[in-house]
């Protein structure tokens, strides 16, 4: 069985059709990477997945370890094991970073039924994981997100995902707005988590982030649809020669 | 609206806690009010002639105030006409003799306070705090007695101290909040049945937290008590007051005074969680709490802090000030002011800068939910002499769901030009951002939406003593189930 099995998926946002018919299968221990031109839908898949519901799917099924996707809220989702590491992670003023989390995780190894973890476990963990990401552990007493740079925002999220150890990550759009020491320190910690049970959706535009996090597969997504699949050659062709050119082309015409 | 506000607003519009009815005998004075109301109650405590005289003068002006419909309209409240002859004002537990200790309280009193989760018996309270209870119009027990006496600390019921410290009470009472302030403040005046008293002897930092514990029990009574503080040089307290009262269809008027003194050196810490009953959730029924409680920095360097927590009550019409008079001196406001369904709110507080240097320090969390509306209204006057004054003002909405309110109304005096003025304020909504964020690592909508809003209260609670700020945490996320309309 897939971990993650997509099928003739069409989502509408407003009465628009965003995507078009897509069709996905990760399997655990796989990293794909979703590329395509502003406007193509890569954001809307990814949301998606992670069950916001300002997107309305009309036809189509997702299937995750074989269970409906579609019949979860954001955090059985999430409880099952679907990470999104945001675009844009949001500030919420009041809430402490590490009590945030800890609380996310509790609530998720309640659902697994498992003992929820006490401070004086949890903290031992957290700070092997912040060195991971080399975060300043003074950034967690403050508030969720609050006043952090658009880096530290996005480390945060990999900081996230690293202590919840998701089955899927969908990393939306994780390197924009990083310079090159931080995009580095993101992927390292995003490397260091592959695992042979864990898949990676990740979700780009350009093909920077993909010399770091090295995908197994690359789709390239247009108007809704996936017109393309590759290997990571893909990618540096896509750089290469623009999105265009797979528009214009039929697939596997250069193969 | 999206399902996840589905969520929100079918978090099942639970039942208040605290709305069942003590079944006991009551010694109550038929409804209405003339001069022989105001006679029979203090004839009914034994009162000493100069406490008649008082209340009867302000009977009298009251009288008049109402004669020339002089109740309040300003605010930004919604209600029928009271009618306040057909409200019994004196309502008490029936007691065969007088109390020598917590042994002789009627068992179906402590009973009540046991599930208010209110422990009376001394030996059982492990939270360092002396309680004194209020039930219905009398104070039924205040712990701890012995212990503050060691320390010279004062802490009885009002009746207590008109007839044992006469002298202290004449010289305080009315001396923050006079009959003549304003019209539930002359009614209060009039008829308050009983309240709490605390003296802090000079130098001395009281060694417990200080707190009442307010019931309305009896159908068809109004609550009027009032509580006078005062801390003598270098003395500190802090003192805590809560307050639930039944369900009922009927609307119940509370309207209480509360006067602090802060002598030189002398800091009162007063915080408040009050959770009368709201109203059911068509807006039925809840108690109208109309409050005027003002503190005085009368010595130099003295400190007065307010904290709120205002979840409760069908209308809330309450503005804790302080009188900034003595050089130095500081007042704060730190309140969180909760309103769902029908609920309305109307808070906020006055600082009056008399004294130089003089700082004051407002931070004020409004959230609105379900049809809830509420009114921020603070006046901040820096008066002439009060060279080198400051205020810092935060006021912040929190909005849930589409059908409630949130109001601010600033009022800004300034008579002195060396005074410094600042002036925060900000609306959000909850926002579906926010909440999904939450939910995508895991967590539940409920869970979620009662993080947001402790965050954005935490500012608040961490003014208040330790062990209340949990039960205020926790009293926010039960208020706000079955929040989103």
């Amino acid at each position: 069985m897939s971990l993650l099995e997509i099928k003739n998926l069409h989502v509408q946002v407003d009465g628009n059709e965003i995507l078009k018919g897509i069709d996905l299968t990760v399997n655990a221990g796989e990293v794909h990477s979703i590329m395509g031109p502003n406007g193509s839908g890569k954001s809307t898949l990814a949301q998606v997945l992670a069950r916001r519901d300002a997107y309305e799917v009309t036809k189509g099924s997702i299937l995750f370890e074989g269970k409906d996707l579609l019949e979860m809220k954001p955090e059985e989702a999430a409880c099952e094991g679907v990470f999104l590491a945001f675009q844009y992670p949001v500030e919420i003023p009041g809430i402490g970073n590490t009590y945030f989390l800890r609380s996310a995780l509790n609530a998720q190894r309640k659902h697994r039924g498992l003992e929820e973890m006490d401070a004086m476990d949890f903290l031992p963990m957290f700070r092997e994981k912040l060195k991971l990401l080399e975060m300043d552990d003074k950034l967690m007493n403050r508030s969720l997100n609050e006043g952090f740079s658009g880096g530290e925002k996005k480390r945060n999220e990999i900081l996230q995902m690293a202590v919840l150890e998701p089955k899927l990550a969908i990393l939306d759009e994780t390197d924009s707005g990083l310079d090159i020491d931080a995009l580095r320190i993101v992927a390292g910690g995003v490397n260091s988590l592959r695992s042979p049970e864990r898949a990676m959706l990740v979700v780009t535009h350009y093909q920077r982030l993909l010399n770091y996090i090295v995908p197994d597969f690359v789709h390239v997504l247009v108007d809704g649809r996936i017109v393309r699949s590759g290997g990571k050659e893909l990618a540096l062709e896509l750089e290469e020669r623009g999105y265009s050119w797979t528009e214009h082309e039929p697939v596997g015409a250069r193969s | 609206m999206s399902t996840d506000m589905n969520v929100v607003h079918e978090m099942a519009a639970k039942d208040y806690e605290w709305g069942f009815v003590t079944d006991i005998e009551e010694d109550r004075i038929p409804k209405g009010l003339d001069e022989g109301v105001i006679r029979m109650i203090s004839a009914k405590k034994n009162e000493p002639e100069f406490m008649l005289e008082w209340r009867l003068n302000a009977y009298r002006y009251w009288a008049s105030q109402e004669k020339a419909d002089a109740e309040p309209k300003w605010a930004n409240v919604h209600f029928p006409p009271i009618d306040y002859q057909n409200i019994a004002y004196y309502s008490a537990p029936k007691q065969k003799k007088t109390l020598n200790s917590l042994d002789e309280v009627d068992p179906e009193i402590l009973r009540t306070y046991e599930k208010l989760g209110i422990p009376l018996a001394e030996q059982k309270l492990l939270a360092n705090v002396a309680v004194d209870a209020v039930f219905d119009s009398v104070s039924v027990a205040t712990t701890f007695k012995a212990k503050l006496a060691e320390a010279g600390v004062i802490f009885c019921s009002f009746s207590e101290a008109v007839l044992k410290h006469p002298d202290l009470v004449k010289k305080y009472l009315g001396s923050v909040v006079p009959h003549t302030d304003n019209f539930y403040a002359a009614l209060n005046a009039a008829v308050f049945s009983d309240g709490s008293f605390v003296y802090v002897p000079r130098g001395v930092r009281c060694p417990m937290e200080l707190s009442t514990y307010f019931r309305i029990n009896a159908a068809e009574t109004g609550q009027f008590e009032r509580t006078l503080i005062v801390a003598e040089e270098g003395a500190y307290v802090s003192y805590l007051e809560g307050c639930t009262a039944p369900m009922r269809d009927e609307n119940q008027l509370h309207a209480a005074v509360v006067e602090l003194v802060a002598l030189d050196n002398a800091q009162i810490r007063y915080s408040t969680v009050q959770n009368w009953y709201p109203g059911d959730k068509n807006g039925k029924g809840g108690i109208y709490n109309f409050v005027t409680k003002r503190g005085k920095c009368l010595g130099r360097n003295s400190k007065i802090s307010w904290t709120q927590v205002e979840t409760g009550s069908a209308i809330t019409w309450k503005y804790p000030s302080c009188i900034l008079q003595g050089d130095n001196s500081v007042g704060e406001f730190y309140s969180v002011a909760l309103t769902n369904n029908y609920q309305q709110a109307d808070t906020g507080t006055k600082m009056i800068h008399l004294g130089k240097n003089t700082k004051s320090t407002i931070v004020s969390k409004g959230i609105s939910a379900g049809h809830g509306q509420n009114t921020y209204r603070g006046m901040v006057k820096i008066m002439k002499g009060a060279t080198g004054a400051r205020n810092y003002t935060q006021c912040d909405s929190l909005l849930i769901g589409d059908k409630c309110g949130a109001h601010t109304f600033p009022y800004i005096e300034v008579k002195n030009a060396s005074a410094r003025m600042e002036h925060e304020a900000a609306t959000s909504k909850i926002g579906e951002d926010q909440l999904f964020y939450l939910q995508q690592r895991g967590i539940k909508t409920e869970d979620a939406v009662s993080m947001i809003v402790s965050g954005f209260c935490k500012q608040v609670f961490k003014e208040l003593p330790m062990e209340f700020a949990v039960e205020a945490q926790k009293l926010l996320a039960v208020s706000l189930e079955g929040s989103v309309g």
